[in-house]
């Protein structure tokens, strides 16, 4: 009987405490809870880093002037590392155990999507910062978004790429959630726009070497032109094998790779790359006129001095989502989920950093190719394009 | 055509060294201890954002190099000696797990002491890559390649001419015989881990200018280095280079020739084959074990 | 009443009392979500430990076989309709078959080359799930139906509560009846001298791979149970990351410790969600606690706490 009660006792200690233990939560004075999971760790940290510094410091200055509603704004962040995998726990702990009001998260489309039916189900209004389009179209009730979308992007390439007489071109992407969108974005897309696709390589995760590929694609007759999906380091690796090569065609990118670190990393082999990329991303070379030119402006000011480095697109779509949902509140007079949810959708010519945003039942995103602008990256800075 | 096959054996051959390099520190290792050391790849990392760091804080290339270098074999040797050493009896699983332990945790402390963005490094001798018969190799690659040769003629001086490096093979063989011959076995495991930080820390500098360098970069250059290490047998020194370059090699290859887009499966597919065709590795002897 | 003197017994009792009361002790949804993913991991690690702690076996790849039986759950029952019970016995048997032709060539062999021919299957199957998009859903991964079997189906967490609870149950009860067979006697002679074992007449190799075998079901068949609970899957669950994850929480646990499993997956499972305090220090803090934890209770943590609990009664 000893050994039972020992085995009993042990087995007991291990599950029980752990999971109680997870209990951690102290009520606060009532705050308008606003829960996320960003992958602030891992490889996809380039996007959630800069988004959680942007909400954590924007959440502190509404604070400073007031709050929302009378009411302090409470911000949880949980690190899902870049994987769905985490981000589902992390998602029914922010709805069940936090109860959040409301969820800005996903840095990747993965995580977002893993998350979709959690939300659904949940009735909880979600502002998503993933960049494919599936994630609104088909539109769901509760699901919204704020980056443009890899369709969104593919379009407007293969719109540069005609005016510059290109039809036939070749594809590198990578091997991740937003490459494999991309992908499938561009052979969608590509009979439509008049574009032929004439070699279609792939490389791995975490590769170091993409001199192969490229060569292939280089060598392939006919081809115009070289379109790389994907992001992170990779974007600059490829950058530089282009240049090592001495591929003479032009090469495009995505808004994937729409940060200085890009420019930066690829040593010189950035030059001439186009790519589709928010406003806020060339924000001094606006004219003043331009309509995006007063808010995108002051993001940039406040996030360089907070924190030091470069703005990147992937924060501006956290300001963007955390300001919408702000909006909405405000506009709801409350924090009812079905309320906020609505308010969110009747958002109209909402000026933000990545475009000006008008929503509707039937358009969770709201912003058109007018928002995206092409550039050139020129002298290791962009340059706005006609 | 022969263009495009030589531009693929550059690459090949340049990432094989990489390769080849981690999967040396891991056959090192595993000769002294019989473990796996899964935080191999954390010495590559520290390598590489070493140098970033250094150079950051204004120091010449080189010292910056050879700090970095320090820094990976004082991490490598307090390895050895603060998690691997107090639990040497424990059984040989545990052991893999301490190191894996070790390795997550030294990716959070860079991440911590560092930052998560993605860094360059310098080429050692510049950018502008050198024509070979219609294909293009970068000064960075031949730094990488002839400096693995150097490593490997090192190496095998030091394992056959000297006092210590006979030791440490003598240790490999057989501990016990070893002990009563004298030898410090507990010297010999701290040595080769410091070999083994060493090298992958060599690794991580020489392939940063190419491949950038960040946190987490050690990771997938540790799988492919374990990979290498084991094709070349796991504990010959001179397989895990042979290893290294089939890898590296072969990844290219199939890249070129079949389809990039399983060239990542293509190493594990061959480690599997020889596991079934040659089950000591492509180096390994025929083992005994006493009762 | 010899049977419930039996200390399995009484561990198998003391289980199920704490699966029994547990969800009464949980605030919310939230946390009965975390211990069904508790549940699942010690399906698996209860298999596992039979391979590592009693065969002496490693194997780095063993979430490749939880991942392939996820997704033939998943594509069969959400893209072909099949019934759920037959999609996840169709896995399981695609997993034995495939672990029995893995296993039988290299256990013929002496030192970790299992180790490393899982390590190569492993990530073979994670590239093969990632890469082919039309099947798998690609690395965005693929929702999953709810399971159903003979009209009824498992609503909320609460009733996967049940579930999953019962069927570990069976597992550790399973797994405690082959250690104390006449299989787990031969086992237990291999690992301690293979050599001495084939001398007595053990056919070593027949049973690593028939362990291996079984250890390779119970991951499969805890994959599709995750598949339908969890609704949604990405060829990470197959990666090397979770294969190492899941040999963690054995050795943690404790190695050659059924109850050892289940406790080392209880604590890895809910780690990661008490760390989160620590925000950026999250991965060292875990690092260190691996390698401190692991220096000091080198067994794992059940055996070393019960011989601890035995030497103070002496």
């Amino acid at each position: 009987m000893k050994s039972l009660i020992k085995q009993a006792g042990l087995t007991a200690l291990g599950v029980v405490t752990a999971v109680g233990l997870a209990t951690g939560n102290a009520q606060a004075a009532e705050t308008i809870k606003i829960g996320s999971f960003l992958a602030v760790t891992g490889g996809a940290s380039f996007l959630g880093d800069p988004e959680k510094k942007t909400l954590e410091m924007y959440v502190d200055k509404i604070n400073a002037e007031g709050g929302v509603l009378g009411k302090k704004l409470e911000l949880i962040v949980y690190d899902s590392g870049g994987s769905p995998k985490k981000a589902v726990p992390f998602a029914k702990r922010l709805i069940n155990d936090d109860k959040v009001d409301i969820i800005l998260a996903g840095s990747t489309t993965g995580a977002t999507m893993a998350v979709i039916p959690i939300v659904e189900k949940a009735g909880i209004p979600f502002i998503s910062f993933g960049g494919a389009g599936v994630i609104v179209d088909p539109v769901k009730k509760w699901v919204f978004k704020t980056p443009h979308t890899d369709t969104l992007a593919v379009q407007k390439i293969f719109k540069d790429m005609k005016g510059r007489g290109i039809s036939k071109i070749g594809l590198l992407s990578g091997s991740g959630g937003f490459d494999k969108s991309c992908r499938d974005n561009v052979l969608k897309l590509a009979s439509g726009a008049g574009i032929t696709l004439a070699a279609d390589e792939t490389h791995g995760k975490g590769d170091t070497d993409m001199t192969t590929q490229i060569t292939k694609i280089k060598n392939t007759a006919g081809v115009q032109a070289m379109l790389y999906c994907g992001f992170g380091a990779a974007t600059s690796i490829v950058a530089k094998n282009f240049k090592q090569l001495g591929a003479n065609i032009p090469h495009y990118q995505t808004h994937g790779s729409a940060s200085k670190s890009f420019i930066k990393n690829a040593d010189g082999g950035a030059e001439g790359v186009r790519l589709p990329a928010a406003a806020l991303v060339v924000v001094d070379a606006l004219p003043d006129s331009h309509v995006q030119k007063k808010v995108a402006g002051s993001y940039k000011k406040m996030y360089e001095s907070k924190t030091g480095s470069e703005i990147s697109t992937f924060g501006g779509h956290a300001y963007d989502g955390l300001m919408i949902a702000i909006e909405a509140i405000k506009r709801a007079g409350s924090t009812d989920k079905a309320a906020v949810r609505a308010e969110i959708e009747k958002t109209k010519n909402y000026i933000g950093v990545d475009g000006v945003y008008s929503m509707s039942a039937t358009d969770h995103l709201g912003l058109d190719e007018a928002s995206f602008v092409m550039v050139e990256v020129s002298g290791g800075d962009w340059k706005m394009l006609k | 055509m022969l263009a495009e096959l030589l531009q693929f054996l550059f690459s090949g051959i340049t990432v094989g060294a990489i390769y080849a390099l981690v999967g040396l520190g891991f056959a090192i290792i595993y000769n002294a201890s019989h473990v796996i050391n899964f935080a191999q790849g954390e010495f590559v990392m520290l390598g590489g954002m070493g140098t970033v760091f250094f150079i950051g804080l204004g120091l010449p290339m080189p010292i910056a190099i050879l700090l970095a270098i320090v820094l990976t074999v004082i991490v490598g040797l307090g390895l050895e000696k603060f998690a691997v050493e107090p639990a040497r009896d424990a059984p040989i699983v545990t052991l893999i797990i301490i190191t894996i332990g070790a390795s997550i945790f030294f990716r959070g402390a860079a991440q911590v002491v560092w930052d998560r963005n993605i860094h360059s490094v310098p080429a050692f001798s510049g950018n502008d890559p050198i024509m070979i018969g219609g294909a293009s190799i970068l000064p960075q690659s031949l730094w990488i390649i002839g400096s693995t040769v150097v490593i490997v003629v090192a190496l095998h001086l030091f394992f056959n001419r000297t006092m210590m490096g006979k030791a440490i093979i003598a240790t490999s063989h057989n501990p016990l015989a070893a002990k009563l011959m004298g030898i410090n076995t507990r010297i010999v495991l701290l040595l080769s881990f410091g070999l083994s930080a060493l090298l992958g820390a060599s690794a991580g500098i020489l392939i940063a200018p190419i491949s950038l360098t960040y946190t987490g970069v050690g990771i997938m250059l540790g799988l492919k280095g374990f990979c290498a290490a084991v094709l070349g047998g796991l504990g010959k020194p001179m397989g895990a280079i042979a290893g290294g370059l089939i890898v590296g090699i072969s990844e290219v290859m199939t890249a070129g020739y079949i389809s990039s887009a399983y060239k990542d499966a293509v190493a594990f597919i061959i480690i599997l084959a020889v596991l079934f065709l040659m089950p000591n590795g492509l180096f390994g002897g025929r083992g005994t074990e006493r009762v | 009443m010899n049977a419930l003197a039996k200390p399995e017994t009484g561990g198998i009792l003391a289980l199920a009392i704490i699966i029994a009361i547990l969800p009464f002790l949980l605030p919310n949804s939230y946390y009965l979500d975390v211990a069904n993913r508790v549940g699942i991991n010690a399906i698996v690690c209860v298999g596992l430990n039979l391979l590592i702690g009693y065969a002496g076996q490693i194997s780095l790849g063993h979430a490749g076989f939880f991942a392939l039986g996820a997704y033939f759950s998943g594509i069969l029952v959400s893209n072909h309709g099949w019934p759920p019970l037959v999609a996840m016995l169709t896995g399981a048997l695609f997993v034995g078959l495939l672990s029995y032709v893995i296993a039988r060539p290299i256990m013929k062999l002496r030192g970790h080359y299992l180790a490393m021919g899982t390590l190569g299957m492993g990530i073979v199957i994670s590239i093969v799930l990632n890469q082919e998009g039309e099947l798998t859903g690609g690395p965005d991964g693929m929702s999953v139906d709810g399971f159903s079997a003979f009209g009824w189906e498992p609503g909320n967490e609460q009733v996967w509560y049940w579930m999953i609870g019962g069927l570990l149950l069976v597992a550790v009860w399973l797994a405690l009846n082959l250690i104390n067979s006449p299989v787990g006697r031969a086992l237990r002679s291999v690992h301690g001298s293979e050599v001495a074992a084939s001398v007595a007449g053990v056919d070593v190799a027949h049973y690593k791979v028939l362990i291996f075998v079984v250890s390779a079901v119970f991951a499969s068949i805890a994959g599709s149970l995750f598949a339908h609970s969890s609704g949604f899957l990405t060829p990470s669950e197959g990666d090397f990351f979770h294969s190492i994850e899941l040999v963690t929480m054995v050795v943690l646990g404790g190695m050659a410790s059924v109850f050892g499993a289940v406790v080392g997956a209880a604590l890895l499972t809910t780690l990661p969600q008490l760390l989160t305090v620590f925000h950026d220090y999250e991965m060292l803090v875990f690092g260190a606690a691996l390698i401190i934890t692991l220096i000091f209770m080198r067994r794992g943590l059940v055996p070393t706490l019960l011989s601890a609990f035995k030497r103070r009664k002496k």
